[in-house]
């Protein structure tokens, strides 16, 4: 059998906490962002990665990348331990791990062309590339190579950075939100672009979304976060048929369905998200999970990811109770 | 709600035209071109479309809270409430009917709070103006009101500044804001885009319960058909501008006719469906400056044809009561049939 092709065990991202009176004062406690996250990808396959505001899944695709250093914990791809590397052996790497940000306004220089953007990682690398075959891989018209990022429309630009991405001919890449920021009619180009893409590439995908029904188009497995902690973790198929965890089955439960007649039972979950500066003891999400279950353990006594059903894992003591 | 309700509108838009003129005089923007629709007591009409079709345009002209210039509300627009043409009215009156019997709430919580003074201060301003309650008084009203949205502790949270709070809990806030009056008419303006999901059900379930225990019509603005789906009674669909498509939810969704309310219904990725290709629309929504000729939606419709380039069509009544699309496909049915 063949090792996965990208590797994460117990990846730990800590923020310092500010401090107080200018910067003289007792730091405030650290902001754990990613705390102790682990998972596979095999060649080829596609992982979504879903979770709300403060979950650490953004954090997660850019410490794997290295464009933050981690706390601690490991990344292996294709067997290169990625926070062992030096610059050289870095910046090589690099070429085979490719990012798509979310913002496709921020992302791109506005004071380069099209052409001057996707030309520029090529010269790093030293590599040779069509810009017009890259622009039209993605679906855009050669004559864009000359245009200015606010020349085009959000869908457009999103367009430019994945072409950006793909000018390197990577194996890996880190799909961050990546139609978030998109209206629906675009978003759906954008997403049968990137499922085009890696069919074709053979390309590997860390999909990064907020959106389940998003991820359920593009994804093979999905790992679920909260607080810093992925709490479920299955193949596609069967989260969305069976998901084990309250959180991942409130979510669900929330997402707006475009079908009036649709007569789910719908789980609103009491109260906000934690910080991830002061999650909760035991169980992060017990402060608001809905599981009838529910009891002192969950307070105290932090539930492992543990594996359900084969292949389906689950961080709730309560995972095989009905709900 | 199964058919068009039959009581007197309450809110009447008709013909309404807000027009921009861009910098650079590169030409003039037009917004909202002709968008007609009624509101009806106790109602929820969904306005729905994507960016850049006019839409929150459309729920600003209604206050009048458009920016003049670069923007101007044409003449021979008319939003009619309780009778009274809204464009038409003094400053004075005008400021009677805003924020007490017409409230709004905006997209981002954060920048429509002010924050530099309390929750507190900020919902019980709109009872002092409007109601002419006392100080003592607007503070008790604006306590009930965060108790009424779900806030908890609220004789604490009243004196809290929006920064101590969560974006749900500023959410709650302004919808606490907008009802403090009891206003007979709240546009809620993509109220739930800006929050995670968990969040953005809580709030929509708050709005639901708040509209049938004070019986208030809700003009609600989203991009979200799925929200459109789940809280609307009858929805009005926009496009570069125009209504193309009016009619009851049920209906709508059931049988959707104009080409961009398939295609957008077509688009949206569902967790209930098989995974598959995504039905997408080709292009995008063009430039306000300048609307394509005859039918706007015809250089991204798989139907269009020669009549579509040249010829506009009417809203046309599609045969189901209060259902009516701006699609040359009502008159040729047999077109759609032979596409598919």
């Amino acid at each position: 059998m063949t090792p996965p092709l990208v590797d994460v065990r117990d990846l730990v991202k800590h923020y310092a906490g500010e401090r107080s009176w200018f910067g003289f004062g007792r730091p405030k406690a650290p902001i754990r962002a990613v705390d102790g996250v682990s998972f596979t990808i095999e060649a080829g396959q596609s992982l979504g990665l879903v979770g709300e505001s403060g979950s650490g899944k953004t954090t997660v695709g850019r410490t794997m990348l290295r464009l933050q250093e981690p706390t601690s914990g490991t990344v292996l791809f294709d067997g290169n331990d990625v926070f062992a590397l030096d610059a050289a052996k870095l910046r090589a790497l690099r070429r085979r791990m490719q990012i798509v940000f979310q913002d496709p306004y921020s992302s791109l220089n506005p004071r380069m062309t099209v052409a001057e953007t996707l030309r520029e990682p090529l010269e790093i690398h030293g590599l040779k590339g069509q810009v017009t075959a890259l622009l039209d891989e993605v679906g855009l018209d050669a004559a864009f190579a000359q245009r200015y990022p606010h020349e085009l429309s959000g869908g457009q630009r999103q367009r430019v950075g994945i072409a950006r991405a793909l000018s390197v001919e990577p194996q890996f890449v880190v799909c961050d939100e990546p139609v978030s920021a998109l209206d629906v009619s675009v978003q759906a180009q954008v997403l049968n672009l990137l499922a085009d893409l890696r069919a074709r590439r053979k390309l590997t995908y860390l999909f990064i979304a907020h959106d389940l029904a998003v991820v359920r188009h593009i994804a093979d497995h999905v790992a679920v976060m909260y607080l810093g902690k992925i709490v479920e973790r299955a193949p596609a198929t069967e989260i969305y048929a069976q998901p084990r965890h309250p959180y991942t089955r409130a979510l669900l439960s929330a997402v707006p369905e475009p079908n009036p007649r649709a007569s789910k039972r719908r789980i609103v979950l009491p109260g906000d998200i934690p910080s991830p500066a002061h999650p909760p003891s035991g169980c992060p999400f017990h402060p608001r999970c809905p599981h009838p279950k529910k009891n002192e353990r969950c307070r105290t006594e932090p539930p492992p990811l543990r594996p359900i059903t084969p292949g389906h894992l689950a961080a709730c003591h309560y995972a095989e109770e009905p709900m | 709600m199964t058919a068009p309700p039959t009581a007197p509108a309450l809110l009447r838009v008709r013909d309404l035209r807000t027009y921009f003129v861009t910098e650079h005089g590169r030409g003039t923007a037009r917004a909202v071109d002709d968008v007609s629709f009624d509101l009806y007591p106790g109602e929820t009409l969904g306005i729905v479309g994507e960016s850049g079709c006019g839409k929150t345009v459309t729920s600003l002209s209604i206050l009048r809270l458009v920016p003049e210039p670069p923007g101007h509300i044409l003449p021979g627009s008319l939003i009619e409430f309780e009778g009274r043409n809204l464009l038409a009215l003094p400053a004075p009156e005008l400021r009677a009917v805003r924020g007490n019997q017409i409230a709004m709430i905006f997209q981002e919580p954060m920048t429509s709070l002010n924050p530099v003074f309390t929750v507190g201060d900020q919902i019980a301003e709109a009872a002092i103006i409007h109601q002419r309650l006392s100080r003592s008084a607007a503070r008790a009203r604006a306590i009930e009101m965060l108790g009424l949205v779900g806030i908890p502790d609220p004789e604490e949270r009243v004196d809290h500044y929006p920064h101590q709070l969560s974006g749900g809990m500023r959410q709650r806030v302004m919808i606490a804001m907008a009802l403090v009056c009891h206003p007979k008419v709240l546009i809620a303006d993509e109220p739930t885009t800006a929050l995670d999901v968990t969040i953005q059900a809580q709030i929509l379930e708050l709005l639901d319960r708040l509209q049938s225990e004070l019986g208030m019509a809700v003009l609600l603005i989203t991009h979200d058909l799925g929200v459109v789906a789940g809280h609307a009674d009858r929805v009005v669909v926009m496009y570069a501008g125009r209504v193309v498509e009016q009619a009851t939810t049920d209906e709508l969704f059931e049988r959707p006719t104009h080409p961009y309310t398939e295609g957008l219904l077509a688009a949206v990725p569902r967790i209930d469906a098989p995974r598959e290709r995504l039905h997408a629309i080709p292009g995008q929504v063009p430039a306000a400056t300048a609307w394509p000729t005859g039918c706007r939606f015809h250089p991204r419709c798989p139907y269009a044809w020669d009549k579509c380039v040249a010829q506009e069509p009417p809203l046309l009544d599609t045969g189901t009561a209060g259902h009516a699309a701006r699609c040359w496909l009502v008159t040729e049915p047999e077109r759609r049939q032979a596409k598919r």
